[in-house]
């Protein structure tokens, strides 16, 4: 064997240094041959079990999705090769409902995320995805008490047909976009909440997600349903282990947020930097309901995410906050729809995305008022960093806005990281890194002092890292 | 430890373009000296120059602090051996808390890092604070976002007494305060003084010279030191200007 050229020995040390980057033998019991067809979309249908109206609904998504071309108006997206994507992997038969019946491999990846010890101290309930379907899941019992469902996307298929039923796929039909038409034909896993009428759930329901298999596309669907008056914060993680050949990563979440409910969806999205990460959020907001998109988008390849509000009942409210880190070699186009249909409606967006080394960050956003949104307030806070010359920041914001009794708001601003701030910063003793990380997470306080203490922790460290250029 | 900072020749240029022809300056450590001059003549150059600003390229001459040449040091090592520059214009930083901002410049001004006692970062927060007048309020803002002029250079002392450096810059410290402001930060800065710390004073005017009594004063014109004396010069230049020694050197 012949020794590595220096060039491979340093991509294999930056593998090392990539903090989550590791992965676990594959044990999975099935596992789809890869590419996409109805045989393989029937295959997942049978292995699930799943009654026969969903198995019409994939194969009808999939006949969608041979339609639809792929979207050119946003990121390059021509590296994705749908035919050596293997569509469907099973480890072990059904969910564990205790950790102890957690297949060894899967355990250890959890370990190594921290997941047991963040249990003990404050989880409400943990689903936690370990390839395709969920393999660990818990919900405290006092949550079960009070009507709050919260269990895998394939329970809740097999245990409460007729909500899924009633809500699955409304929202966000197939049809809507080509990677929401690939997500309805092949989905699985993903989280199931229901809460019913006047429930308030105060502590965070939390998922993890993780890909942990060579060339396999990730394509979990989530749906929340919060009843009238009801309250919820629903907390989605991720991290992947780093591959040579590129991944797909595009779920669906839906989400129903009843006449004065609230519901917060909080995802800190960490990618290894081959995924492409291309996924589909909308909400549904009644009467003097509340919904808040948190959105992070760190790692990835492609990001392509704009968390939607549709804002239908007087004095809805919705809000999208994202931020986005994009190094080198990413391009991370995000941002958030606010759709007003009721009077009185409002809506905030506020994007703040940060580019280095050549990475390239996209705002791109839509405000829609329609002419019966009397009296709508809506705002959008776009800001862009730009770390050094090489990386850039875009903005395409769009508004159709069909009614004059409105009051609408646009501010966006793109600024460079200043010699002189970073000369007074390291005068007072700070490395350039430590400078820079430090005018970074001011940029993004606004965003991380909204997320729970671990997620603005994990944030943070996860800025410095990049900062020091550790990281992938 | 002490302050000795000494200048021998130095040459520099800003983009291509000198500003800095020969400068001879040593400042003893207990000694405070003020550098005065008219607008233009390289007084904030220097300031720079000295903390290691990237911009500004030393084309000649050296820089020593305690006897060690630092010419090539980062900025971020100068402030680690002891060396603190107070700035005629400093940066903000949004979103970051003045005293979150205190307290990570204090653990990163120290090398190697001592493990310090948290009673030590407390007191001197405290005693800064009080000496500079400066509230709660302000220390839970952002770092300079949106402080007076007044607040800004209170702000650069209150950094000085929490870091407690050997060698002090201050590029005009006194610029644009009004008088009692002027007093507080003066008498910050006085009360800061002993044996062994060094201070450079960048000044137009001689009223903050009234509290410091510095031990020399120097007139900078063109790129360099042309007069050197006691308080008595700064007295003179107030009264005459710089015309006079403008004329002397044509």
């Amino acid at each position: 064997m012949s020794t590595p050229t220096r060039a491979q020995t340093q991509a294999l040390d930056q593998l090392k240094s990539y903090r989550f980057g590791f992965h676990e033998p594959d044990a999975s019991i099935h596992t789809s041959r890869p590419g996409l067809s109805e045989r393989v979309v029937g295959e997942i249908s049978h292995w699930k079990n799943e009654s026969d109206w969903m198995r019409r609904f994939r194969l009808k998504a999939l006949a969608i999705f041979a339609q639809k071309p792929m979207p050119t108006w946003g990121a390059d997206l021509s590296g994705i090769n749908f035919d050596r994507i293997r569509y469907y992997i099973k480890p072990g038969d059904k969910p564990k409902a205790n950790w102890e019946d957690v297949p060894a491999g899967a355990k250890r990846t959890f370990d190594r995320l921290g997941i047991p010890q963040a249990e003990q101290k404050w989880l409400a309930g943990v689903g936690a995805q370990y390839d395709s379907e969920v393999v660990y899941h818990r919900t405290k019992e006092q949550l079960a008490k009070r009507g709050v469902i919260f269990t895998d996307m394939d329970t809740a298929l097999r245990e409460h047909p007729d909500i899924v039923k009633q809500y699955f796929g409304t929202l966000i039909p197939p049809a809507d976009n080509k990677f929401a038409a690939l997500n309805s034909a092949t989905w699985s896993g993903g989280s199931f909440v229901y809460v019913p009428q006047g429930v308030e759930v105060e502590l965070p329901l939390q998922a993890y997600f993780r890909i942990n298999s060579k060339d396999f596309g990730q394509f979990e669907r989530t749906l929340i349903i919060a009843e009238e008056g009801a309250s919820v914060h629903y907390v989605e993680g991720c991290t992947a282990p780093v591959y040579t050949t590129d991944s797909l990563h595009a779920a669906v979440v839906e989400i129903f947020v009843g006449p004065r409910a609230n519901v917060r969806y909080t995802t800190i999205q960490n990618w290894s930097k081959n995924v492409y990460n291309l996924v589909t959020k909308r909400a549904r907001v009644h009467e003097e309901g509340r919904m808040e998109w948190i959105d992070g988008n760190l790692g990835s390849k492609v990001t392509m995410k704009y968390p939607s509000v549709y804002l239908v009942g007087r004095k809805a409210h919705g809000q999208v906050l994202s931020v986005a880190f994009a190094g080198a070699g990413q391009h991370q186009d995000a941002g958030g729809k606010a759709i007003h249909v009721a009077p009185e409606t409002t809506s905030l967006i506020t994007s703040k995305s940060i580019s280095k080394d050549g990475g390239r960050t996209s705002y791109r956003g839509l405000l829609h008022v329609a002419p019966t949104a009397v009296n709508a307030k809506a705002n959008v806070r776009c800001d862009a960093l730009l770390l050094d010359p090489a990386s850039r920041s875009d903005t395409y914001p769009t508004m159709r806005v069909k009614q004059k009794r409105v009051t609408l708001g646009h501010e966006a601003s793109v600024s460079k990281i200043g010699e002189e701030q970073l000369f007074y910063l390291r005068s007072r003793g700070l490395s350039e890194a430590e400078a820079t990380a430090m005018v970074v997470a001011g940029f993004i306080e606004p965003i991380v002092r909204t997320l729970p203490l671990e997620y603005a922790v994990e944030l943070n460290k996860l800025i410095e890292l990049e900062m020091e250029g550790s990281v992938g | 430890m002490f302050g000795k900072l000494e200048m021998t020749n130095l040459h520099v240029s800003i983009d291509g373009q000198p500003i800095l022809k020969g400068v001879n300056l040593t400042v003893e450590p207990g000694e405070l000296h003020a550098l005065m001059g008219p607008n233009g003549s390289g007084k904030s150059t220097l300031a720079m120059t000295l903390m290691g600003h990237p911009r500004y390229k030393i084309t000649g001459g050296e820089i020593r602090l305690n006897g060690e040449v630092i010419n090539a040091w980062t900025p971020e090592k100068r402030a680690q051996a002891g060396m603190f520059l107070s700035f005629q214009y400093p940066s903000e930083v949004s979103g970051v808390p003045f005293a979150q901002f205190l307290r990570t410049a204090f653990h990163a001004a120290r090398q190697p890092k001592q493990p310090v006692p948290f009673a030590t970062f407390q007191e001197r927060l405290t005693t800064g604070a009080s000496a500079v007048k400066f509230g709660d309020a302000l220390l839970e803002r952002s770092v300079n976002e949106g402080f007076s002029g007044g607040e800004k250079k209170r702000a650069e002392v209150f950094q000085l007494r929490v870091l407690e450096p050997e060698l002090a810059i201050l590029d005009e410290p006194d610029s644009g305060l009004d008088i009692d402001a002027l007093k507080t930060v003066a008498s910050a800065l006085q009360q800061y003084r002993n044996a062994q710390r060094g201070f450079l004073v960048v000044t137009h005017y001689q009223r903050i010279l009234q509290y410091l009594k510095p031990d020399r004063v120097h007139v900078f014109m063109d790129g360099r030191v042309v007069r050197s004396g006691g308080p008595e010069l700064a007295v003179q230049l107030e009264a005459q200007g710089y015309e006079p020694l403008m004329r002397e050197r044509v």
